[in-house]
């Protein structure tokens, strides 16, 4: 009607109801939803605290500074019944962190050759590969996590088995059991922070020297002899300071104690069976993602870069996975994503990670909400941080136009 | 996962609770549903609460259970079950998901006011112990420094574990699970020295072993486990009912009314009896309870006296053979005792 009336009038702006208003409406749903939403979380909290007074439950966050009261089995902070809750969930989230970065490093890598070994000329390999990725992604996480620990770590040899095989063998210092791997646990002595001081420098001076080398190389045409100045950087400069400082670095060795090895390092089949399960299952995604990334490359690109001399090595790692990146990391970014959350998956084998520390307390002092909502938060910043860090990534190795 | 699940559902279920009436009434609310819904046992607790192949359930908690709904209608089968772990229980309770929980929870200062329950009857009195392989050659827990120690997350165990060790200057490797299952498994396994929970679970767990006569139960009995049924607090009526249906048993046992003989005893010229069984002329016992005249028949009839249900599910007719010890009647040497009912 009032596009109508516009029409037929003198050339004046048309007139349009301000209920046609394509800016408007937009404005006015998204105000809607602004309101739902606030509203829906107001009610939500509201509730919350009206049933918690009625069940006589206090809410609040005061009750983390309690005494624990409980042992958690894996801690890499000092920690002990004594402890509060607070440091409890400190060390569980500490152990989420450490199965989950362990595991993405460890399902980068493992998927990375598997996803290329799926594309490989070789019949054996790529048929390895596909059964690879055909088994473990088929199979839910848990089943392969419970795989692990009952199927092959519990049938490890026993303690006792152990505790024989160190008389018959007085000099072992590496033992596998059904209770862990126990190592010698390195103990470092005054000075060790300078060899530390002399990797990280090696390390920066090898990356100044490579982008050194680089700029040379395209202005020259000669490449320096990067793998061995690297090699010398990183390696025999901490070790020179690590003899100039006289062997800062000795060993604790495990020996058998009354019931367990003492002494040295020992990492548990929980931690081993939810790192390896996680690790195995994602890298079967991760595998595919990387195959579709490879594959995604138009396939001139591989015969640009025979015809310009390149061998298949060279060809794959400069030419090919560089521009697969592009393709692989947003969704690699969600594999990564999927490992942090299903590490909570530890509670299934007594890994005291987030989740089964603060359940637990969660039990002790009754306060869910705010166990629920501590877990919310964590998890929602430990995978925006995944994300954000995977972005930026992402934008730098974006394809750019010259 | 499913165990997540609920432990998730619980803030979102006190969040949505929305409006109910002020006063909690759980008594009227199981009237008009038809069935008294039940927290037991997750993993199977023989003798405690655990499920038959064919779906049965029995146990002496699961008696309770059945006691409550044989009172309230009649009908010991108007029960719905639902199994949960040692760190489930509390949520589904706190819930409202369940109406009483009857899974060998121990009754706490700290559970009956922050958690916000109610305990009173206690059905078993227990404590806590340890079980090792008798290969070991350990005779006391007194000497089980630096050992590993299978325990189940959210429990008073594992409370108790660590204060043990921590005063007797031991120190043990804590071997945590979140359900029983999987402790058994790893404590079969050989992942820990020794097993620790209430000692009635002990000989119940011992009876699942691939070989029973391997393990053995250590003399300490290092806590008090007093294990009763919770209800939410503040439900004084819905408290009432339940643990008078304990108290029921335990007075048909010293009444000496038994499954078998109480249609009998509803003719005995005893006033305390007739009294219970809802005989005498004008009692309003049953009606003050918010229950039928013939309550206490009706559990007697269901379940049968406290002794009978003990001997039927942990006692000598049971694999477990555990003795009546403190869960003895009061005048007998033990702790079971009922007030009066009058
Ligand atoms: N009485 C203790 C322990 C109760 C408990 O959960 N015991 C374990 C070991 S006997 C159990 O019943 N597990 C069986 C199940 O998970 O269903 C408590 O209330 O915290």
């Amino acid at each position: 009607m009032a596009i109508a009336q516009a029409r037929t009038g003198d050339g004046e702006p048309p007139k349009v109801s301000l209920l046609y208003n394509p800016a408007l409406r937009s404005y006015v749903y998204q105000i809607l939803t602004l309101v739902l939403i606030v509203w829906v979380v107001w009610y939500a909290w509201h509730n919350a605290t009206q049933n918690l007074a009625r069940a006589n439950m206090t809410s609040g966050f005061g009750f983390l500074n309690s005494r624990a009261g409980f042992d958690i089995a894996q801690s890499l902070i000092a920690y002990t019944s004594d402890s509060t809750y607070f440091r409890a969930l400190q060390v569980g989230l500490l152990n989420t962190l450490v199965v989950a970065a362990c595991s993405i490093v460890t399902a980068t890598i493992v998927g990375l050759l598997v996803g290329i070994g799926r594309l490989s000329h070789n019949w054996l390999v790529a048929r390895l590969c596909t059964v690879y990725v055909e088994i473990f992604r088929n199979i839910p996480p848990l089943l392969v996590i419970f795989f692990w620990y009952l199927g092959v770590l519990a049938l490890l040899p026993t303690i006792r088995t152990i505790f024989q095989h160190v008389k018959d063998n007085p000099g072992a210092i590496f033992f596998i059991s059904n209770r862990g791997i126990y190592m010698p646990a390195p103990i470092f002595g005054d000075g060790f922070g300078l060899v530390v001081a002399a990797f990280v420098a090696g390390v920066l001076a090898a990356i100044a020297f490579t982008v050194w080398a680089n700029a040379r190389q395209r202005a020259t045409g000669n490449r320096p002899p990067v793998l061995m100045v690297n090699l010398a950087l990183i390696l025999l400069l901490p070790f020179v300071v690590f003899l100039l400082m006289g062997m800062p670095l000795s060993f604790d060795y495990p020996v058998p104690g009354s019931f367990n090895m003492k002494g040295g390092m020992v990492i548990g089949p929980e931690f081993l069976a939810l790192y390896l399960a996680l690790s195995l299952y994602s890298a079967s995604f991760i595998a595919e993602i990387v195959r579709a990334g490879i594959r995604g490359v138009p396939g001139g690109q591989t015969e640009a870069s025979y015809a310009l001399g390149l061998r298949p090595g060279p060809t794959t790692r400069l030419v090919i996975l560089p521009q697969a990146l592009r393709i692989i990391i947003p969704p690699l970014t969600s594999q990564y994503l999927n490992i942090i959350k299903n590490s909570s998956l530890a509670v299934a084998v007594g890994y005291a990670d987030l989740v089964a520390v603060g359940g637990t307390i969660l039990n002790q002092s009754g306060h869910s909400i705010e166990i629920i909502a501590i877990w919310m938060a964590i998890y929602l910043s430990i995978s925006l941080l995944t994300s954000l860090f995977m972005n930026w990534f992402n934008a730098k190795m974006a394809l750019v136009e010259r | 996962m499913a165990k997540k699940i609920v432990t998730a559902l619980v803030g979102a279920a006190v969040l949505g609770m929305g409006a109910q009436a002020a006063q909690a009434d759980t008594l009227s609310d199981v009237k008009a549903k038809g069935f008294v819904q039940c927290g037991v046992n997750g993993s199977n607790l023989a003798g405690f609460g655990a499920q038959d192949s064919a779906g049965n359930w029995s146990g002496l908690d699961v008696d309770l259970c059945k006691a409550v709904a044989a009172a309230i209608f009649g009908d010991a089968t108007k029960v719905k079950y639902t199994p949960l772990s040692a760190k489930d229980r509390f949520p589904a309770l706190q819930s409202g998901e369940i109406d009483m929980l009857a899974r060998n929870t121990t009754w706490s200062t700290s559970r009956d006011s922050q958690l916000g329950f109610d305990f009173r009857a206690v059905t078993y009195y227990d404590g806590q112990g340890f079980m090792v392989k008798k290969e070991l050659g350990v005779k006391s827990a007194l000497e089980l420094s630096g050992a590993s120690v299978c325990v189940q997350s959210g429990t008073t165990t594992e409370l108790n574990l660590a204060d043990y060790f921590r005063s007797n200057n031991m120190d043990f490797k804590p071997v945590v699970f979140e359900s029983q299952d999987e402790a058994d498994a790893a404590y079969n396994a050989g992942r820990c020295d020794a097993y620790t929970t209430d000692a009635s679970g002990l000989y119940s767990i011992r009876l699942k072993m691939a070989n029973p006569d391997d393990h053995m139960v250590l003399p300490e009995i290092i806590s008090k486990e007093p294990l009763g049924a919770a209800v939410r607090q503040n439900d004084s009526k819905w408290l009432d009912v339940v643990s008078w249906s304990h108290y029921a048993l335990v007075a048909a046992e010293e009444f000496g009314i038994t499954q078998a003989n109480v249609e009998e005893m509803k003719k005995s010229a005893n006033p305390d009896i007739k009294r219970f069984l809802g005989e005498e002329a004008d009692s309003t016992l049953g009606a003050d309870l918010g229950l039928p005249k013939d309550w206490a028949v009706q559990i007697i009839k269901a379940v049968g006296n406290y002794g009978e249900s003990f001997e039927r599910n942990v006692g000598q007719a049971s694999p477990l053979k555990i003795d009546r010890g403190l869960n003895a009647l009061w005048n007998k040497g033990g702790l079971q005792y009922a007030p009066p009912i009058r």
